[in-house]
């Protein structure tokens, strides 16, 4: 495979409402996606389906048992917190105590770019809807990843593998990967340690906040290479991998470039193309220690000796991706493939000649430039609450108030998409996986979906008894190519599982 | 060995590019950049929560996912 692949994303986004510091962060949540629903979706709202939801598989081939399971892993009780699936084959919800989009599934990083993109746009729209509730709610949502006062919320990534993968070749070649990849994907955060205690800026806004190399768990001992094992999809066949270590991107590149990059280091590994052991000595302390050194001179020990940059490590990768794609492809690999890598390689080069010249590029860039503009001119020390407030402000996703929009506004930031493509996604589902028909069954016979999720659409028929369950256990069926015609044929969701069941 | 093979690769012409470039040039284009630079910083100043203080306080969040 080549950057293609089934992959979602979901990201939590910060909350809070402006002048109550002490509001409860679930129901101002609830209050933002139950604005949305009301407000957009029509007739009877589908419940999520939780039947095929398994939050404590192992990827290493076990079940936790439920009994020693942090409350805060079962995700698959539903508590009756606020969640809505949405015509574009989307998730909203609430996720603990702040709310999240999953994105429909995708077959391509710039999809992900549009489907993330949409994201927040109905975030924003969400929580101006909020503000006509009772109360008038003034709420404000963040797309970052810490409050920088201890506490840290995801934004995570899936891709869906092969399960004949040895899950020990996903440990081994992509934890390297993921400590060095921050000097493309990281946020940038002002603040060191999980309390931001210590001042100074770092690349990741996450790094501080992984404890252990491999595990389960996503809320406590956060681990580099996460093993919750739930493919939404055939288990025989494949495996969804689940990564928690992303920073929650505003930059179109910066997601372009970590999904795209994701997917290339995945091909490899499922493909057995990566012939040399790149593995890292303490991933854990090396992962904090590249986000600490915005210079990007940091080095880390490979267990075979040589002590590289980040950077470097980065360019092994690149070298062996260039490596692949020629040798599965040649001249025949697609166009998005083709991108990522130049793309990455020209990222690369500039960050080892240049890093500031990635101010439009990149959000850690972007984002310590405007800092670094801010101390010369006001004399700030990395301890003033001013650059702290420049922090969290990057990422405010209100376009007046965001300061990632400002710089959009002012030119400053490139864009990979169209604002058209944008606002379509917040509505339109992709075309090229099963969301085409979850989206599609949402948008046309709403008041006879009873529940849906991403492996399933149940409808409450007319005249039948009982519900019937739509099965969508292969990701890339249901869609356009696949029931397109069907439902544009079908009038009624009777006519449309009459269809399906011939 | 491996340091060597770990120089930023770059085409032979966008090396000759950037060296190409007289000094003047990045001097003028410095200079534009800061101008520009300095209305941002204005253009944001408008826009940055004014009580840094309180604002930095008053962003507690839970812990997620």
């Amino acid at each position: 495979m080549s950057v293609r692949r089934v992959m979602g994303t979901e990201v939590e986004y910060g909350i809070a409402v402006t002048g109550q510091p002490s509001a409860n962060p679930m129901v101002a949540s609830s209050q933002v996606v139950n604005a949305y629903a009301a407000s957009t979706v029509r007739a009877r709202r589908a419940r999520w389906d939780f039947e095929e939801e398994s939050p404590l598989r192992d990827a290493r081939g076990f079940d936790m048992a439920r009994q020693v399971a942090d409350p805060s892993q079962l995700t698959d009780e539903d508590l009756g917190l606020a969640n809505v699936i949405l015509t574009n084959g989307a998730r909203l919800y609430v996720d603990h105590a702040h709310p999240e989009f999953s994105t429909p599934e995708v077959t391509s990083p710039l999809d992900i770019v549009r489907w993330d993109k949409a994201g927040e746009q109905v975030m924003l729209d969400a929580a101006v809807r909020a503000r006509q509730l009772p109360g008038n709610p003034s709420i404000v949502l963040y797309k970052n990843n810490t409050d920088n006062k201890g506490a840290s919320y995801g934004a995570h990534e899936n891709y869906l593998m092969r399960r004949s993968t040895p899950f020990a070749d996903i440990v081994k070649h992509l934890t390297p990967f993921f400590v060095s990849r921050q000097v493309v994907c990281g946020a940038g955060r002002v603040g060191r340690g999980q309390d931001g205690r210590q001042e100074g800026f770092q690349l990741s806004q996450r790094s501080d906040f992984f404890e252990v190399e491999v595990g389960l768990e996503t809320t406590l001992k956060r681990p580099i290479i996460n093993t919750r094992d739930e493919p939404h999809a055939d288990p025989e066949k494949y495996r969804r991998l689940h990564v928690i270590i992303g920073d929650a991107n505003l930059s179109e590149v910066s997601t372009y470039l970590k999904i795209g990059t994701t997917a290339l280091v995945l091909a490899m590994i499922e493909d057995r193309f990566i012939p040399v052991d790149l593995t890292v000595d303490g991933p854990v302390a090396a992962l904090r220690a590249v986000s600490h050194d915005p210079s990007l001179q940091h080095l880390v020990t490979l267990r075979d000796g040589r002590r590289l940059t980040a950077v470097q490590l980065q360019m092994e990768y690149l070298d062996l991706a260039r490596k692949y794609v020629e040798d599965r492809y040649g001249a025949d690999a697609d166009a998005q493939t083709v991108d990522v890598l130049a793309r990455w390689e020209s990222v690369l080069d500039r960050l080892e000649r240049d890093p500031m010249s990635l101010a439009g590029e990149l959000d850690w860039v972007a984002k310590l430039k405007l800092l670094e503009q801010y101390r010369e001119r006001d004399g700030l020390a990395w301890d003033d609450a001013k650059l702290q407030v420049i922090d969290y402000q990057y990422s405010d996703i209100r376009p007046e108030k965001g300061l990632y929009h400002r710089l959009l506004k002012a030119g400053r930031m490139e864009r990979l998409l169209t604002a058209q493509q944008v606002d379509d996604a917040m509505h339109d589902p992709p075309t090229d996986t099963r969301a085409y028909f979850r989206g599609r069954c949402l948008e046309k016979y709403a008041e006879h979906v009873a529940a849906a999720s991403w492996d399933s659409v149940i409808f409450d028929i007319p005249g039948r008894e009982s519900l019937q369950r739509v099965p969508t256990i292969d990701p890339l069926r249901g869609s356009r190519a696949h029931v397109g015609d069907l439902l544009e044929r079908s009038e009624t969701a009777a006519q449309l599982v009459a269809g399906l069941s011939r | 060995m491996a340091q060597e093979h770990k120089q930023p690769r770059r085409s032979g012409e966008t090396e000759e590019q950037v060296e190409a470039a007289p000094e003047t040039d990045v001097a003028e284009r410095k200079e534009a950049l800061d101008n520009e630079t300095d209305d941002i910083l204005d253009e944001i100043d408008e826009v940055l929560e004014s009580n840094a203080e309180d604002f930095v306080k008053s962003f507690i969040q839970k812990g997620g996912e």
